[in-house]
């Protein structure tokens, strides 16, 4: 009886590493934890991508919960993803944007041709408010509830699919907060 | 003959160009201090790369890796210890960014699992040597019993031939 049991162990061994190489096989290597959820935004001083001579802080969001989007035009994806944003905005959608590394005058000509749906934007021109953030790649989403803190972080566009399966219940959820 | 001159030559242009680029990532980081210089070395060579998911920021031409160089370079520069510099990446990046991640819950089977498959095998190897010793000396060993009747049988077969 006990020989037996003894014959188990090999496959104990092995469903233990098979689960875990299971569930690896299905995680996405890109989507790292953020660092960033539920600390609150990080302070800055920027230009205003449309009026360079004004400087924003993160007091220039304003109250409420919002979307911060990541993006530039050197970013084929953030085209991909820039007509469901328009939509987004449409709705009712709070978004920010930061211009990560781009050329602010580029960036300025792709919102006249393919419409604004920021509210304002932070011209990030070195990166630097992006690494704060722990940027790695645009576009990135951050979810920001009604007290400032990241409360979720999306890599990738955001399309229809990302929008009901993840972002919409957060966002829904961040402007909450204040009413508990 | 001539084309096999020309790829070497060709070879050695593409060996110096890679050389001179190699040089001129590192000079792109002058030191005076040569003790800042060696912190910066290792923490470039520590530090991973969040774009390129498996190479340090030392080894990668993304961006990012760039800019996590510029930012080491400036925080070396101004004083900052290694673990300063290693915490201001973990803290916007997570543990990913360190080649070296802490000991904690999450990371425990990382740390202690080669460990503990070790024991498993180590116990499995003593279990298997011990049960073989017993099987054999069983064989060896007979009763008091069990010889007078080893010996009754074989005088028996005695008798019969």
């Amino acid at each position: 009886m006990n020989k037996r049991l003894i014959l188990l162990v090999p496959l104990a061994c092995f469903l233990f590493v098979g689960a875990f190489f299971y569930t690896a096989l299905f995680s996405d290597p890109r989507e790292l934890e953020s660092a960033l959820v539920g600390k609150p935004v990080p302070e800055f001083e920027l230009p205003d991508l449309l009026n360079p001579s004004r400087q924003l802080t993160k007091q220039s969001f304003g109250e409420g919960h919002y979307l911060i989007n990541v993006w530039a035009t050197w970013c084929p994806t953030c085209r991909a993803e820039h007509e469901y944003l328009n939509k987004l905005a449409k709705l009712g959608v709070k978004i920010v944007g930061i211009n990560y590394k781009d050329e602010p005058a580029k960036a300025r000509v792709w919102l006249e041709q393919l419409g604004d749906p920021y509210v304002l934007n932070v011209q990030d021109y070195k990166g630097d408010l992006a690494i704060d953030l722990g940027v790695y790649g645009a576009p990135e989403t951050y979810v920001v509830d009604t007290n400032g803190i990241i409360v979720y972080r999306h890599v990738g566009d955001v399309n229809e699919r990302v929008w009901r399966d993840k972002l919409a219940e957060k966002y829904r959820e961040a402007g909450e907060v204040n009413e508990l | 003959m001539s084309f096999n001159r020309l790829i070497s030559i060709g070879f050695a242009a593409t060996l110096g160009l890679i050389s001179l680029s190699a040089n001129a990532t590192i000079d792109a980081y002058p030191f005076q201090d040569e003790s800042k210089e060696a912190e910066f070395k290792e923490l470039i060579n520590e530090l991973r790369c969040p774009k390129c998911q498996n190479q340090t920021i030392s080894d990668s031409d993304a961006g990012l890796a760039k800019d996590l160089k510029d930012k080491t370079y400036e925080m070396v520069q101004e004083g900052a210890t290694k673990r300063e510099v290693i915490g201001y990446m973990v803290d916007r990046y997570g543990n990913f960014v360190h080649y070296q991640p802490p000991v904690q819950s999450s990371t425990w089977v990382l740390w202690y699992g080669p460990f503990a498959f070790m024991l498993v095998a180590f116990i499995a190897i003593v279990v298997v040597i011990r049960q073989r010793g017993k099987t054999t000396t069983s064989t060896v060993e007979l009763s008091a019993q069990e010889k007078a009747r080893l010996d009754e049988l074989m005088k028996k077969d005695d008798s019969k031939s």
